[in-house]
C-alpha cells in the first residue's frame, strides 16, 4: 500500500515542473515580506544611517573646532607668557638702575657729609689757633714788656715806642710761625 | 520517509525524488508551504525586532540585523545597481535575498530540515514574476520602450551583420534564458544538496543496521562522515545561492537602467 502511494505520488509529482498553488503562495508570502520591509524595516534603518552619518561628521565638525580652540588658547598663552618675560626684564632692569642711583646718591651724600665734617673741623681748628694766637699775643706782650722792663730797669713809658717795639717782634714772630706750626 | 522505503524490503532503495513530495501535513497543506509561511515570519520579526529599538550605537543584536542589512544594500544592490539608482531597490533586494536565505538554511535545520525552494515553484514565482517584470519594467520606463528594447537587443558598437546573429541570442538570453536560469539555479543547487544528504544519510542506515555483512558497517559510518562533511559544504551552497540570486537580480536592474553596456 505504501508503495503504490509513492508510486502514484512520484507519477503526480514532476520535480521540474512547477505547482501552481506554490507559485501563488511564493508569490503571497514574498509580497507581504517586501511589504513589511518596504514600509517598516527599510525606512528605520535609512533613517538611522542617515542620523549615524549626520553625528559622525557632526562629531568630527566639534573635534575640529575644539582644536582650533585650543591652538588659539595656546597661541594666546604663549604670547602672554612672552609678554610677562619681557615685563619682568624690565623691571629687573628698573630695580638694577635704581639701585644704582640710589647707591650713587648714598655715596654723594657719604662724600658732602665727609667734606662738610671736615670743613667744620677745619674751620673749628682755625677758631680755635685764631684765638690762642690772640691770647698767645696778648700774653707775649706783656711778658715781653715785662720782662724787657726787668732787663732794662726801666719802665717804658712812651707808649708809642713800646707798640712799636713789639709790633716788629711780633712781625719776626709771625714770619716764623707757619713753620713752627707746620712742625707741630 | 527512510524507514518507510528501507521497511519494504532488505535491497537498499535509493532515495529518489519522491523525498521531495511528502504527504500533505493537513488538507492540501505541505511542508515547504508551512515552511515558506514561516520563512516569512522569521525575517518579519527579525527585522522589525531589530528596527524598533535602532540606536546610533548598536547592540549586539542590531550589529547583526544591520550585517545583513548592510550586505544586501550596499554589496549586493549598490555594487550591482550604481549608487544613483540604487536606493528604492534596497527593500527588494534585502527581500529577495533573506527569503531565498532562510528558506535554503531551513534545509539544515533539525525537524524543519528541508529546504523549501527545492520546490521549482518557488524560486520560478521569485524569478519570472517578480524580478522579471521589476528589471524590464524599471528598463522600459528609464528609457521608452523602443529605445529600451533597441539598447537591449541592438547592443551598439557592433558590425550591422553581425546583428542577424546577435540579435536573437540576446532576445533568447535576456527576454527567456535569464529569469528561467536565475530561478532554477537555486532550485537545482537545493534538489541536488538535499538528495544527496538524504543518500549519504539513508546509505549509512542502512550499511550500519540492515545490510547482513558486518564489514560494511564502517563504510556505513563513512557515509555518515561524509553526510556531515556534505552538510558544511551545502550550508556554504545555502548562503551563496542566496547571494547570487539577489546579486544577479540586482545586476539584471542595474543593467537595464544603465545608458548602454
Amino acid at each position: 500500500m505504501v508503495k503504490s502511494e509513492l508510486y502514484l505520488a512520484a507519477e503526480e509529482h514532476n520535480p521540474v515542473l512547477p505547482e501552481i498553488s506554490e507559485i501563488i503562495l511564493g508569490l503571497v508570502s514574498f509580497g507581504i515580506l517586501l511589504f513589511v520591509l518596504w514600509k517598516f524595516a527599510v525606512p528605520k534603518f535609512e533613517a538611522l544611517y542617515k542620523e549615524r552619518t549626520a553625528k559622525i561628521e557632526g562629531g568630527i565638525e566639534k573635534a575640529e573646532q575644539a582644536q582650533a580652540e585650543a591652538q588659539r588658547a595656546l597661541e594666546q598663552y604663549k604670547a602672554q607668557l612672552a609678554e610677562a618675560r619681557a615685563e619682568s626684564a624690565r623691571i629687573r632692569d628698573d630695580a638694577r638702575a635704581e639701585a644704582e642711583q640710589i647707591k650713587a646718591d648714598l655715596h654723594a651724600q657719604a662724600q658732602e657729609e665727609a667734606s662738610r665734617i671736615i670743613a667744620q673741623g677745619q674751620a673749628q681748628l682755625e677758631a680755635q689757633r685764631a684765638q690762642i694766637v690772640a691770647e698767645l699775643r696778648a700774653d707775649l706782650g706783656r711778658n715781653s714788656v715785662e720782662l724787657a722792663s726787668r732787663i732794662v730797669g726801666e719802665s717804658l713809658e712812651d707808649e708809642a715806642r713800646q707798640r712799636g717795639t713789639v709790633d716788629r717782634f711780633l712781625a719776626e714772630l709771625d714770619s716764623n710761625a707757619p713753620a713752627g706750626a707746620g712742625k707741630k | 520517509m527512510g524507514a518507510l522505503v528501507l521497511a519494504e524490503g532488505g535491497d537498499f532503495v535509493p532515495p529518489n525524488t519522491d523525498i521531495f513530495f511528502l504527504p500533505p501535513i493537513f488538507g492540501s497543506v505541505t511542508k515547504p508551504m508551512v515552511l515558506l509561511v514561516l520563512s516569512v515570519l522569521v525575517i518579519v520579526a527579525f527585522f522589525m525586532v531589530a528596527a524598533r529599538g535602532l540606536k546610533i550605537v548598536p547592540s549586539r543584536f542590531q550589529f547583526m540585523a544591520e550585517s545583513v542589512y548592510d550586505f544586501s544594500r550596499n554589496n549586493i544592490a549598490r555594487e550591482q545597481i550604481g549608487s544613483k539608482d540604487f536606493r528604492p531597490f534596497v527593500p527588494l533586494i534585502l527581500s529577495l535575498f533573506t527569503f531565498i536565505l532562510v528558506n535554503n538554511l531551513f534545509g539544515l535545520i533539525p525537524i524543519l530540515q528541508f529546504p523549501s525552494m527545492s520546490h521549482i515553484g518557488f524560486p520560478l514565482a521569485l524569478s519570472l514574476l517578480v524580478v522579471y517584470p521589476v528589471w524590464h519594467g524599471v528598463g522600459i520606463r528609464r528609457h521608452g520602450l523602443g529605445k529600451y528594447l533597441k539598447k537591449e537587443i541592438f547592443p551598439p558598437g557592433v558590425p550591422v551583420p553581425v546583428y542577424f546573429l546577435l540579435s536573437p541570442i540576446e532576445v533568447f538570453t535576456k527576454f527567456i534564458m535569464n529569469p528561467i536560469t536565475l530561478g532554477v539555479r537555486v532550485f537545482a543547487a537545493m534538489f541536488s544538496g538535499h538528495l544527496i544528504l538524504v543518500l549519504f544519510t539513508l546509505a549509512g542506515e542502512y550499511l550500519v543496521f540492515e545490510s547482513s555483512s558486518l564489514m560494511l558497517a564502517p563504510v556505513g559510518i563513512l557515509s555518515w562522515l561524509f553526510a556531515i562533511a556534505m552538510t558544511f559544504l551545502e550550508a556554504l551552497i545555502m548562503v551563496l545561492q542566496a547571494f547570487i540570486f539577489a546579486n544577479l537580480a540586482a545586476g539584471y536592474i542595474g543593467r537595464a537602467l544603465s545608458e548602454d553596456h
